[in-house]
């Protein structure tokens, strides 16, 4: 019977099947950061226990770590504990950790897949929701709470309830100057967040097929927004010439087998979903949050809601609570909406291409005065190389903004890059939560041209009109 | 573990939707390294006033006739967005045994079970009844009964809810999860030695 890659994977990775409990699933990379990880450890200390696989375990700072000055001392101290706790906890159990000083450093989900981490079959799990995002070279990757972390680190299987596949298949076209970024925030806004929950999605179609591994890992990066266990996309031959000559690509085996085996996981023709959903590109246009949750997002033509127009009385609260928390007016063109600061980074928009989109849009213009702040934000020491080699930063700098150092940022905001109580923000991250980018803050997600875009006019613009200099 | 069979208590509600985990516990509190001490932090920005100290009037579980409850009762999408377990720390630290929701997001629930909190699933019409009641009634009683899969009002209306048998099984008896996996050692290292993708 045609498998779809969920079941192949699944299966391939079963251990055992206790009859009293959940199946047990091997796990093939296990990747940690300073702030979900510290009391797994300690858990571990405490009953003696070892890191089963430290080999197939591997950590890196992100959430914590400051973006600026990074040759002095962190200046929080909590922050500075935590971020010395893993480094002494790796030293520990001989966990290889790519510290806030190594070249390889960066966000746990942009330095798994540049070194060759992450390849496809596997299964990846870590305390972080966003491990979707790995999901787009055809793993299994999904979050887990710490006290699965330090389940994984003992004995390298998770118990796992079987899910539920969906497939999200998209057709047609992406119209120019629209991202996967947007793709899947039109979708989050189609299914809710919470219509992907019990299901693992797979993304078919032909313009998913056309999708750099960039743009892959933004759309199944999103999808635990929409709720869903994993996103994942079937390797191809986008997914096997991105991962060629990285760093951690097996030697022990002969290349071509290597891709035969890294194709064989993809989706059999003719398999079957729980659940399919289909998606016209074409009508995708540039998307903007306009509320706390990654589900009240409109395409840039449109307009913040009218609270009588929305029937479902529970629905209606929830909107109003939203604009009265987003300092916003019923019914105002998304274009008209001013901001304060701009990120442009993180997990879902922190890569070299997305880095690139702005740069283009950003080439011979300065930032308007409006705007209190505006930082780039690379995913990884490595995208840094990259941009600085292409020239990027230079355009960035000579235009206004800050040019920072790689780590998660204004996207969570636990280092000192955040919102003031009350400030708009153009942001390329994942969640507009209340509070997520500093207490009181109003988070709009975007992709990363239309933020650079943003910067430029001072207030939401439609890039698709956008006069670039090149 | 703690175990969890019977649980009698006061409920309290939170009448929102899609109440993601930066909510119940802000960021700023992730930096701790132990696994206790969050129950001031739970729902901070909600819950205090703009000093962070001075309980916000107008959050509804700080009014006095909910203090003491260990029963959570809010609407759908509980839980969603980080993984972040200090969330089911701070709601167990807090007091909270039992969370009642339309539906929960999948690592919270999780996360729910390793902490000895049950989250229990049901329908947006009993949801909202319970809303009415709870608000309608001081000191409002729910008892919880996990083995026998049921809510018992003080009236003695009964309310059945399902719950999936293994998860069931580890909270009645407050399993050790590691302890039940390193039993399947071998089979681990067997799995090891055949691994397709040769590790
Ligand atoms: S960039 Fe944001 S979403 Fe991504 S891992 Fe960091 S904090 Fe999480």
């Amino acid at each position: 019977m045609p498998k779809n890659i969920y079941e192949k994977i699944w299966e391939a990775h079963l251990v055992y099947v206790p009859e009293d409990q959940d199946p047990i699933i091997y796990i093939d990379r296990h990747y940690v950061h300073e702030v979900t990880s510290p009391q797994a450890f300690e858990g571990l200390r405490l009953a003696g226990r070892k890191v089963r696989r430290p080999d197939l375990t591997f950590a890196t700072m992100d959430h914590n770590i400051p973006t600026t000055n990074r040759d002095k001392p962190i200046a929080d101290p909590m922050s500075a504990l935590q971020v010395e706790t893993l480094k002494s906890n790796c030293k520990e159990f001989g966990i290889q950790c790519f510290d806030m000083h190594d070249p390889r450093n960066g966000i746990v989900h942009v330095v798994g897949p540049e070194l060759g981490l992450t390849q496809p079959g596997m299964t990846i799990v870590c305390g972080d929701s966003h491990t979707s995002t790995h999901g787009a070279f055809g793993s299994l990757a999904f979050g887990i709470g710490t006290s699965e972390v330090e389940h994984v680190l003992a004995t390298q299987t998770l118990l796992q309830r079987k899910s539920k596949t969906m497939q999200i298949h998209i057709e047609g076209e992406l119209p120019i100057g629209v991202t996967a970024k947007d793709l899947i925030m039109h979708i989050i806004g189609k299914i809710g967040t919470d219509g992907g929950t019990g299901y693992v999605i797979e993304y078919t179609g032909d313009v998913v097929k056309k999708l750099s591994m960039e743009a892959r890992m933004t759309l199944c990066n999103m999808t635990i927004e929409a709720g869903a266990r994993a996103g994942l996309i079937s390797p191809d031959e986008v997914t096997v010439k991105y991962l060629l000559g990285r760093a951690y690509i097996p030697k022990h085996i002969p290349e071509e087998e290597l891709i035969q085996l890294w194709l064989s996981w993809a989706s059999d023709p003719n398999c079957s979903y729980d659940k399919t959903i289909n998606i016209n590109a074409v009508e995708v246009e540039p998307q903007v949050t306009w509320g706390t949750s990654p589900e009240m997002v409109s395409p840039i033509s449109g307009r913040v809601p009218v609270l009588n127009e929305i029937q479902d009385t529970n629905r209606r609260n929830a909107v109003e609570k939203a604009l009265k928390y987003m300092g916003l007016e019923e019914g105002i063109p998304i274009e008209s909406i001013e901001v304060d600061k701009i990120f442009i980074g993180s997990c879902t928009n922190g890569r070299i291409e997305d880095l690139r989109d702005a740069a283009r849009v950003v080439k011979g213009y300065k930032v308007s005065k409006k705007i209190k702040q505006a930082i780039i934000v690379p995913g990884s020491m490595l995208v840094k190389e990259q941009a600085e080699q292409e020239g990027l930063h230079t355009i960035f700098l000579e235009a206004g903004f800050e040019w920072r150092e790689p780590g998660c940022s204004m996207c969570l905001a636990m280092n000192e890059d955040r919102l003031n109580p009350g400030e708009r923000c153009a942001s390329t991250s994942n969640r507009n939560f209340e509070g997520r980018q500093g207490k009181g803050g109003r988070t709009h997600l975007v992709n990363p041209a239309m933020a650079a875009g943003c910067a430029i006019m001072g207030h939401f613009i439609d890039i698709r009109k956008w006069k670039f200099n090149d | 573990m703690e175990k969890f069979t019977v649980l009698k208590g006061i409920v309290a509600p939170l009448d929102a939707r899609n109440v993601d985990t930066d909510q119940i516990v802000p960021k700023q509190f992730l930096k701790r390294i132990q696994r206790t001490g969050y129950e001031d932090v739970l729902f901070y920005d909600w819950r205090y006033l703009d000093d962070g100290k001075t309980p916000n009037p107008k959050f509804e579980m700080n009014s006095e006739r909910y203090q003491g409850a260990t029963i959570l009762l809010t609407r759908d999408n509980f839980g969603c967005g980080s993984s972040r377990e200090h969330a089911p720390w701070a709601l167990k630290d807090y007091g909270f045994r039992c969370i009642l929701a339309i539906s929960f997001a999948d690592i919270f629930y999780n996360n729910c079970f390793n902490n000895g909190i049950l989250p229990i699933t049901l329908s947006a019409d009993i949801i909202e009844q319970l809303f009415g009641e709870v608000r309608a009634k001081e000191n409002y009683m729910l008892e919880i009964d996990l083995v026998n899969q049921s809510i018992t009002k003080e009236n003695g209306e009964k309310i059945h809810f399902d719950i999936h048998s293994f998860l069931k099984e580890r909270l009645i008896n407050g399993w050790d999860q590691i302890g039940l996996t390193l039993r399947y050692e071998e089979l681990i290292t067997n799995f090891e030695k055949q691994h397709p993708l040769k590790l």
